[in-house]
């Protein structure tokens, strides 16, 4: 069996569709510290899983292994049935702090990492992301807000099968967010590649994911579909009902289910 | 500059390019209060001449060749103790900024080092090289070598590990993640070293060239001392001062082209 490992020279160019994952009895721990525990979980091409719980519950390690940058303790990750082993060729992360290079110009640091047809390729990222008249700006003119779809495009650039998003809008305002959350959105719609959302907002989860993951103490203690038509309605009953069921798993509630709409309002407000 | 040559008519104070002359104010006054003093004989020429003199001075030895001679062995001396003692400390700062054993094996000794004072090595210095350039050019390099050697170690060591681990991500290798990040990272740091090395350097070549040299400017002044030319011995002062001067200048230059993204460049 091939192994995939970061020496190939991957072409993500041209494959158009997203990374089949499939987490096998994976375990990690620093030291005698168990943060994950025997996960399982497929991830079929092109699904959106946004993965939600308190902090330290484990959610970012599962992220950094599955981006190679951690190593399992047990189990594997296959990616397209071939286990994964060092860095993640395929994948790209955009992290909560946008880790750009403040030496570098607005679409040097799109392409970073990029071998051929680096200014083409990074203008048109740049353009999915609606900053192609900043291309030429340093990083600390701009805001928080452009600093992150920056970001966005150069973990795009190279057309990523998967795509894994660490917090990445923890450090926006609330409309930023918004305005980030639909960009992603239509982005990830048009590029069908495979995403994996860690956040610790249930409602950015709601939103965004196809399925929605609740991990508590390094196991999955939440494994939830979410079917509601896109673009969403946060404000729809549907939409409320499915965010108290999460955060009532998280925050360890019980509740008897004919009174979900009554107790809903109380939450609320 | 432009406003005040476009209206040569309406002349007005507030259109001179204050920002500009702000720096010289005080040199400039302080020298027309000295010539003043100096003219009206409240100060001996013998202690201090007037500036005049000091100018005069300065003519009658470039006439003579001899500032000339003197400037150019100075920063002869200068720049090849720099360019030793700044590349051991730049190749040594690097090593140990990468390198964990390097710095293990390395570093406490360079700290024991630098914790004399290189100039009470003269002594010695004398008796292993005598009192010719290389004396000299081994001093500098000394004096040079730490401020590039921890500005760069320090430079490299702050570097965000968030930011090596990104390039990791983004498929950069061990050397692009040196040259794209780990030395760009290190490059304001690594400035601020080459300022106070470019100090050191003239201190340290003033210090050298007066205790014992047979030319260079210091060398000049102490010549001049045995014969009472107080107006040789001030041009020798002013002249390093405004060596000094020319070195922070380049250093500046220097930052505003490599570092055009770095805060303290944005006006």
């Amino acid at each position: 069996m091939n192994t995939i490992s970061s020496d190939q020279e991957v072409l993500n160019y041209s494959t158009d569709h997203g990374a089949h994952v499939s987490i096998q009895g994976l375990s990690k721990s620093f030291g005698d510290f168990p943060v994950l525990s025997q996960i399982e979980l497929e991830i079929n091409p092109g699904e959106f899983v946004a993965v939600v719980g308190k902090s330290g519950c484990g959610k970012s390690t599962l992220l950094r292994l599955l981006s190679g940058l951690d190593k399992p303790t047990e189990g594997a990750i296959y990616i397209d049935q071939q286990p994964l082993q060092g860095l993640n060729p395929f994948a790209r992360v955009m992290f909560q702090d946008s880790r750009l290079l403040p030496w570098r110009k607005v679409l040097d640091n799109v392409t970073l990492g990029l071998k051929y047809q680096n200014k083409q390729r990074g203008q048109w990222a740049l353009q999915e992301v609606g900053l192609s008249d900043r291309a030429h700006r340093w990083i600390t003119q701009l805001s928080g807000g452009q600093r992150q779809r920056v970001a966005l495009a150069r973990a795009l650039v190279s057309q990523p099968r998967l795509l894994l998003l660490d917090e990445p809008l923890g450090a926006l305002d609330a409309l930023t967010r918004l305005e980030m959350q639909n960009l992603i959105e239509n982005l990830w719609k048009e590029q069908q590649f495979t995403a994996f959302l860690v956040t610790h907002e249930v409602e950015e989860a709601v939103y965004l994911a196809d399925r929605v993951i609740v991990i508590e103490e390094g196991i999955i203690s939440l494994n939830l579909p979410i079917s509601l038509p896109r673009p969403r309605n946060s404000g729809s009953l549907e939409f409320a009902e499915l965010k108290v069921r999460i955060l009532d798993q998280i925050l360890g509630r019980q509740r008897q289910p004919e009174r979900h709409s009554q107790e809903f309002t109380a939450i609320e407000s | 500059m432009q406003i005040a040559q476009s209206k040569p008519i309406s002349f007005s104070w507030r259109s001179l390019p204050w920002e500009q002359f702000a720096p010289w104010l005080v040199p400039a006054s302080l020298i027309v209060i000295w010539q003043l003093l100096a003219q009206l004989g409240f100060i001996s020429t013998r202690v201090l001449p007037a500036p005049t003199q000091i100018v005069e001075a300065a003519i009658r030895l470039t006439l003579s060749g001899e500032l000339l001679r003197n400037v150019g062995v100075s920063l002869y001396r200068a720049l090849v103790g720099f360019s030793i003692g700044g590349s051991i400390g730049f190749s040594l700062g690097v090593l140990n900024g990468v390198s964990r054993p390097a710095e293990r094996l390395l570093d406490s000794s360079l700290q024991m080092i630098r914790n004399i004072p290189h100039l009470a090595l003269i002594p010695l210095v004398i008796l292993w090289f005598g009192i010719g350039d290389p004396a000299r050019i081994f001093l500098v390099s000394l004096g040079v070598f730490f401020p590039i050697y921890i500005n760069t170690f320090a430079g490299i060591r702050s570097i965000d590990p968030n930011l090596l681990e990104m390039g990791k991500v983004y498929g950069l290798r061990q050397r692009e993640l040196f040259w794209q990040i780990v030395l760009p990272g290190a490059l304001p740091s690594m400035l601020v070293g080459l300022r106070y090395a470019l100090g050191l350097m003239w201190l340290t070549l003033i210090v050298a060239e007066t205790i014992a040299a047979n030319s260079g400017i210091g060398y000049m002044a102490m010549n001049a001392r045995e014969f009472m030319q107080t107006d040789v011995v001030v041009m020798s002062i002013l002249l390093y001062a405004l060596l000094g001067k020319l070195a922070d200048s380049i250093v500046r230059a220097l930052e505003a082209w490599l570092l055009p993204w770095h805060p303290s460049q944005s006006h």
